[in-house]
Order: structure tokens, then C-alpha cells, then sequence
């Protein structure tokens, strides 16, 4: 029997997605040549002045509305000192004691069921630069093109269970993100990034252990693994009577294992104070109705549509809701009149396999919601059958051509004429006289060879129903 | 309020200076002097008065998210006091 259970916190870093930093007119593009976009605010120059960037504020107000938070009418910014490299001022402007949003919840759908997992804040602040550290021999790279993107940081309450109950929140966050349009989400590019709390307590338990904090993991795939990883190692340090020590640990991809960043650093004394060269934002209930306005539906909601309105299982709901770009795709093929679960069996199989397998994304994607829909009519009248369709659809993907027209010009229409049939069947009976002593000798399993030569000989047109119907009549 | 020599290491690390040790005692006296003299501030009643943040009662200033020019590459790192490529050169990070 398991003696401990886990307890995670989460510290997600999520990059808005404004055009310019969070206290200068920078660009905040991705990829540029290093240190081609910064001036003297965002450098650290003495006697400049930052200026907040407003659409930063909305954005973070946007997302704390949609994710249930409280907003703070009263903000202001905090300086957090110390010294790295990577931040040229020598302290980052932050919040502190007034985070503009606090509280909120997301709502995980697992495999055992709901869980929340409640929010603590949500607050600003800029980012730092970039680092670079490979390839170098005794020095490092500094790039402050990143220094001072606004950056929202996301703090759970430590009340995660689970790597996968971990990952399903980013996985969640991020969606959510998205469809609010305040951060693209993008882990490889760093603008969603993580930090986990991971500790140990005896099962039953309420107090809090040592924790360790996991730094700056950017994947999905590496949030559990990086998670699983250190569960494990504490798991180990308790059993052989040792004592799990409060410190920063990195994941090191690698070797799948955390390992300690021996930090020179005394105890963090961050030293925080107002920052003097900003004034307060105060939130106006006018502001506030305002970004309420822009919150579109959410995954959610959308879900709970999905299924009580479509009447699709909560597996189709979750994955056609998770972009907002599938899920429009899905809505507006049904309110074109595509049945919703034959509409989402086309898109949960042929749309996305083949929007994977070629990279493209639903917007670029020949097929469009009348395509489907002209196909599902052909399969649903018997004109071709399911494999068949598989084959259109894909033809679909490739040219961006009719259902009906592919079906005619490649004579792919069914085969329901008794008669065509009953002669295939019988040449194939007649070929396979062997098996078909073994057939009624009770090896019934051979029904599937038969159909199959079947539908070998007419390149898969058959009627399926059909030829069943006809073999079991002749084979009795 | 009393600074000990031992507060004036913790600061000067935190603040990445080198402090001689023949100066210790003299900055912890003069940094005391300096708490005491602010000290004052807390004979002054200020039950019921909002934290000042800031001196002049302005609020929410804000830019609009507009790009603006950048400065030459040349000119951000020409105060470097090192550069490599177009990058700031710093002592090694991580060992």
C-alpha cells in the first residue's frame, strides 16, 4: 500500500499576446535577431520612465473573468530585487500584496471523474531575457529582446493530486488561453511555461511537506514526467529515513531525472517594495463590462452544449472543444444540417488524422463543412459505403473536390444490385470449395474471408449489409 | 533599531558589494543612524490612513499597445562592457 500522497502547485508563466512589452513600445515578436528590439526602458537606463501597456491589464482582467477570479478594483505594481544577468534594472517589476486577480477554479474532466482545482491569483509583470549558456565555453549570452513581455503568472493552490491530473490543467489553462486570445500557448516557443510545487505527506495527512520547486518545463509530455520523477525521488529520500530538502530543481530532459540547481544564492530575499515609477490602476466597473463583453464561449460551455444539446459523448465533446478553430469547424457544419455525431466521427477520425499527418490546420483545410456534409448524405443513403468514404474523404483532403463528384468520376457508387452480387458470390464459392467444406463443417469464422474476396473482387463497392445477407443464404 | 556587522555582510552580498572588513562596524553604525533617523516616522499616528504608493493622487496612465522604433543593436550594446556577436557577454551562468 501506497504511505504518501502527492501534493502539486502549479506557477504558470503564460506570455500575453500583445504586439509591444509591458512598459515600453517594443516589439514583442518572436525569433528577431538578439537585442533588435530593446531601448533604453527596457534595458534599464537610468531616468527613464515605464508606461503600462493597456491592453496587458485587459488581457489579464479578461482571463481572470473567464476563469472565475475576483478582480482587485485597486492595483499596483511591486519592484522584486535581485541580481542575474538576464534582468538589466536588477529587479523586475511584479505584484506583490494586490495581485489584480485572485481566487478562480478550473475544472478538470478525469478518467475517475470531476476534480477542481482552485486558483490563488493571477497577477502581471514583465519577463526577464534570455540566457544562452550552450556552446559557450567560460561565459554566457545575454539577449534581452524577451526583457519586459508582459507576462500573466497563474498560481494554483496546492491541491493537484497527480503528473496527469497536473498536465489535464495546463492542458485545460491552455486551451483556455487560446480561446480568450491572450496567449498562443506556444511551449516550445516559452510563452506557456511552468513551474511545479511538488511535496510528500503521510496518506491521511493534512499538513503540508518540504516542497520542491521544479523549474521551467515547457512541455506537456514533461510536466508529468518531470513530476512522476520527483515524486519518486522524495518517495525514496523518506524511505531511507532521509529528509526531503526545500530547494530549486530543473528537469533535465535527457536523463528524465530533476536534479538540484546548486544555487550560489543566499536565502531569496526579494526585498519588495511599491514601485515608485508607476501609479495605481484602479478598475472601473465601465472596464469591466467592457472586457466581459469580449469573453467568447468557452471550452466549457461548449462541452456542456455539445453534450446535452448534440447529445455527444463527453470524450467527442472534450476534443472537439479544445481549439476554438475545430470547434467552430464542428458547430458550423451542424448548423449547416450535419448530423452531430456522424459530423464528429469524420472529424475525431479522417479530419484530424490527416490534419496531423500533413500539418495543416483546420483554417487551410480543403475540405470544408459543406464537403462533409455532401458525404454524409452519400453514406447515409447507401450510395457508397463507410470504407469507400474513407477513400473520398481523403481525396477530398487532397483536391478539395465534391464527395459526389469523386464518387462519379472514380465509379466508386456501391453495389447494391442483387443480382451483380449474387454472381460475384457465387464464382467466389465456387473458387473456395475447400473452405467452404470447412465452412460447413462449423468453421463459421470464415464469413470474413468470404466477405473480404468479395470485396477484393469489387474494389470495395459491395454493399456490406448486403453481401452478408446473400452469403448467408447461400451457405446454409 | 541596531545594525550588526553581520546585517551589513547579508546587505552587501545581496547588493553584490565588497565590504572590507575594517569597514563593518563603520557601516553598521551608519546605516543605525540612518533606521533611527527614519524611525521618527513611527511616532506619528497613522491608524486608519491608506498606504501611500505614490505621492501625487494620479491613476491609471496608460500606453496604448502601438510598437515603436527600437534602439540599433549597435547602440544598445555599445555600453556593454563586453559583447559577443550581438549578444551581451557575461561570466559563465551555470557551472
Amino acid at each position: 500500500m501506497k504511505k504518501y500522497e502527492a501534493v502539486i502547485g502549479l506557477e504558470i508563466h503564460a506570455q500575453m499576446l500583445t504586439k509591444t512589452k509591458m512598459f515600453c513600445g517594443c516589439s514583442t515578436r518572436f525569433g528577431s535577431e538578439p537585442n533588435s528590439q530593446t531601448c533604453p526602458v527596457c534595458i534599464g537606463m537610468p531616468g527613464v520612465l515605464p508606461v503600462i501597456n493597456k491592453k496587458a491589464v485587459e488581457f489579464t482582467v479578461r482571463a481572470g473573468l473567464a476563469l472565475g477570479c475576483k478582480i482587485s478594483p485597486y492595483n499596483r505594481f511591486a519592484r522584486k530585487n535581485y541580481f542575474y544577468p538576464d534582468l538589466p534594472k536588477g529587479y523586475q517589476i511584479s505584484q506583490y500584496e494586490l495581485p489584480i486577480c485572485l481566487g478562480g477554479v478550473v475544472v478538470l474532466n478525469m478518467e475517475n471523474g470531476q476534480s477542481t482545482i482552485e486558483l490563488t491569483r493571477i497577477h502581471m509583470e514583465e519577463d526577464a531575457g534570455k540566457n544562452i549558456h550552450e556552446g559557450m565555453k567560460d561565459f554566457s549570452c545575454v539577449d534581452l529582446n524577451r526583457a519586459g513581455v508582459p507576462l500573466m503568472e497563474i498560481v494554483t493552490e496546492p491541491q493537484i493530486r497527480s503528473p496527469k491530473e497536473a498536465s489535464a490543467f495546463m492542458k485545460k489553462l491552455r486551451s483556455v488561453l487560446r480561446y480568450l486570445e491572450v496567449c498562443d500557448g506556444n511551449m516550445e516557443e516559452g510563452s506557456l511555461r511552468c513551474d511545479a510545487n511538488v511535496s510528500l505527506r503521510p496518506i491521511g495527512s493534512s499538513e503540508l511537506g518540504v516542497k520542491a520547486e521544479i523549474k521551467n518545463i515547457n512541455s506537456f509530455r514533461f510536466v508529468e514526467k518531470a513530476i512522476e520523477y520527483e515524486i519518486w525521488r522524495q518517495e525514496e529520500v523518506l524511505k531511507e529515513g532521509g529528509r526531503v530538502i526545500q530547494e530549486t530543481r530543473l528537469y533535465n530532459t535527457s536523463t528524465g531525472t530533476t536534479e538540484s540547481m546548486r544555487s550560489k544564492e543566499e536565502a531569496h530575499d526579494y526585498r519588495y517594495f511599491p514601485e515608485p515609477d508607476l501609479v495605481p490602476i484602479v478598475v472601473s466597473d465601465t472596464m469591466l463590462k467592457e472586457v466581459k463583453a469580449t469573453i467568447v464561449e468557452l471550452p466549457d460551455e461548449k462541452v456542456g452544449r455539445y453534450v446535452n444539446s448534440f447529445g455527444l459523448p463527453l470524450y467527442d465533446a472534450e476534443l472537439l472543444s479544445q481549439e476554438k478553430s475545430i470547434a467552430h469547424w464542428f458547430e458550423d457544419a451542424v448548423n449547416k444540417g450535419g448530423n452531430p455525431k456522424a459530423v464528429s466521427n469524420w472529424m475525431m477520425g479522417e479530419l484530424m488524422r490527416l490534419l496531423n499527418e500533413t500539418s495543416t490546420r483546420i483554417e487551410d483545410c480543403k475540405v470544408t463543412p459543406e464537403h462533409l456534409i455532401g458525404l454524409i448524405k452519400l453514406v447515409d443513403s447507401g450510395a457508397i459505403n463507410v470504407k469507400i468514404g474513407k477513400t473520398v474523404f481523403e481525396e477530398m483532403f487532397n483536391s478539395g473536390e465534391q464527395a459526389e463528384k469523386i464518387v462519379k468520376s472514380k465509379g466508386l457508387l456501391q453495389i447494391s444490385n442483387e443480382g451483380e452480387l449474387d454472381s460475384v458470390i457465387d464464382g467466389i464459392l465456387k473458387q473456395y470449395s475447400s473452405e467452404v467444406e470447412r465452412f460447413k463443417a462449423g468453421e463459421v469464422k470464415l464469413t470474413g474471408f468470404f466477405v473480404g474476396e468479395v470485396m477484393k473482387q469489387t474494389k470495395g463497392k459491395a454493399n456490406p449489409k448486403l453481401v452478408n445477407e446473400i452469403l448467408k443464404k447461400k451457405l446454409v | 533599531m541596531s545594525v550588526t556587522t553581520d546585517d551589513v555582510k547579508y546587505i552587501a552580498a545581496l547588493s553584490r558589494l565588497k565590504v572590507d572588513a575594517s569597514e563593518l562596524e563603520t557601516f553598521g553604525k551608519q546605516l543605525s543612524d540612518i533606521l533611527l533617523y527614519v524611525e521618527k516616522l513611527s511616532e506619528l499616528n497613522t491608524d486608519g490612513v491608506e498606504p501611500t504608493s505614490h505621492v501625487i493622487p494620479v491613476m491609471n496612465v496608460f500606453r496604448e499597445d502601438i510598437e515603436r522604433d527600437s534602439l540599433a543593436i549597435e547602440d544598445a550594446l555599445s555600453n556593454a562592457p563586453e559583447r559577443a556577436g550581438n549578444f551581451y557577454k557575461v561570466p559563465k551562468i551555470i557551472e
